[in-house]
């Protein structure tokens, strides 16, 4: 690995300062699981890299006075794994998170370095679209910007966050009333590997038994993080059987760009998609299926 | 570029170091201090060789650049035992034969010791979830997850 200037930041101010300071030539390093297995492959040569281990605003979770969630930048994947307030929350985000790699993995990534380094076969992306999270990104002066999660994500490895941000944390809404959360991550290789594809739904079914809430995110289906808005579209409003929603499922099929490599082809991953989109939306709902 | 003056907790004793901010963990622990026990495997965090307790969570040492364990504690395999005697998981890799070339085996008592002090009856489906990520080129899986249960003193013939 090239050598670099190593700046340890201890407040978000001091992080905004070196890096107005050291412009392009600067990363921010978090966990560090992800920034220096690139600089190690010569992909990023930072001639500065800012240390955020030591900044205390950017860890923790709370519950918001509203119900929902926010959870620190530098929040430890396994910290969130393990957190009673995720739980209590909704417990498929905390499950999802406990499906990333391994436990050594877990203990050093954070979710706020997780969603940086943009790569489109990720966990927690699809289950934050779902959950309709924002990204919560600072820049210097104390401005601050909410940027919604489904268009964080620019391109394979890209993200909308500009030179002169970071981000603090991943603001999480209450879930509607009544809805349920599920993510499958679809793993035909071995446990650690990263998702073949993966789906994540939140689904509220009411009385009647129509769909009155539903988002999907989608993992490892283009070259972002993806939202199946067509399929969510077909079943919004609609009393949701087994046909109806294995037809919208359907559609999801051209919702994706999936990549060829060495989990499939992309033709292969196009039908697992409308396979597991269908498949967890009928398995949360309880539809066709006995309980 | 910047060299930096970390101190940190390495196996119960402070240890002060001057090092580049491109420095592993890892190679740091071998090259620069002598504790060869930590093993380098893959280099790139998926097999375990490497494994190491940092404030006592399980990481990977060649994914850590060494200032960031500045002011915490490290703990390798060679500050497990006290002296001539072993803890529970070390006494049972061995008298269950739970490696075989011994490259992995560092990184699987290092897991392992994680593994007990989260959960101290751990069932076997619980090891095998907690030490997917400790590959074992010989494949002696069977004899690690028993020497794991030996060590938590879980008597298989009576689960």
């Amino acid at each position: 690995m090239r050598t670099f200037d190593y700046k340890p930041a201890r407040s978000i101010d001091e992080a905004l300062a070196l890096l107005a300071e050291y412009g392009d030539e600067a990363e921010f390093i978090a966990g560090g699981t992800s920034l220096v297995l690139m600089m190690q492959q010569g992909l990023v040569q930072p001639g500065v890299v800012i240390g955020l281990g030591a900044v205390p605003e950017l860890r923790g979770i709370k519950r918001s006075a509203d119900g929902g969630l926010e959870v620190g930048a530098m929040t430890t994947h396994r910290v969130l794994e393990t957190s009673p307030e995720a739980f209590a929350f909704a417990a498929a985000l905390p499950k999802a998170l406990g499906v990333i790699a391994t436990i050594r993995v877990r203990n050093q990534a954070t979710l706020g370095g997780n969603l940086v380094h943009a790569d489109p076969a990720q966990d927690p992306p699809p289950v934050l679209i779902a959950l309709d999270a924002s990204v919560d990104v600072v820049s210097a002066g104390d401005a601050a910007r909410l940027i919604p999660m489904e268009s964080f994500f620019t391109d394979y490895f890209e993200t909308s966050l500009g030179d002169n941000e970071l981000v603090r944390s991943v603001k999480v809404p209450p879930m509607p009333a009544g809805s349920k959360l599920a993510y499958k991550k679809f793993l035909p290789r071995t446990e650690d590997d990263y998702a073949t594809v993966s789906v994540a739904v939140r689904l509220g079914i009411d009385d009647a038994g129509t769909c009155t809430d539903l988002r999907i995110g989608l993992g490892a289906l283009g070259v972002t993080p993806l939202r199946a808005k067509a399929v969510e579209s077909a079943l919004l409003g609609q009393r949701l059987t087994e046909s109806v929603v294995r037809d919208a499922a359907a559609l999801v099929r051209d919702e994706v760009d999936p990549l060829d490599d060495v989990r499939g082809s992309a033709k292969y991953k196009r039908e697992m998609a409308r396979v597991w989109t269908e498949r967890v939306i009928l398995q949360l709902g309880g539809i066709g299926v006995p309980a | 570029m910047s060299v930096h003056q970390i101190s940190f907790q390495l196996n119960g004793t402070a240890v002060e170091r001057t090092v580049g901010p491109e420095v592993l963990l890892v190679d740091l622990l071998r090259d620069d201090i002598g504790l060869t026990g930590t093993k380098i495997g893959c280099s790139i965090g998926v097999c375990g060789a490497c494994s190491i307790l940092v404030d006592g969570a399980l990481m990977s040492g060649c994914l850590l650049p060494a200032i960031m364990v500045d002011g915490r504690a490290v703990t390798t395999i060679e500050g497990l035992a006290d002296g001539e005697q072993l803890t529970p998981l070390q006494d049972a890799f061995i008298r269950k034969g739970g490696f075989q070339c011994g490259i992995c085996t560092s990184g699987q008592i290092i897991a392992a010791t994680a593994l007990l002090a989260s959960n101290a009856k751990p069932n076997r489906e619980e090891i095998k979830e907690w030490m997917m990520g400790n590959l074992c080129r010989c494949t002696g899986y069977y004899k690690i997850i028993d020497s794991i249960e030996d060590a938590a003193g879980i008597d298989r013939a009576n689960v």
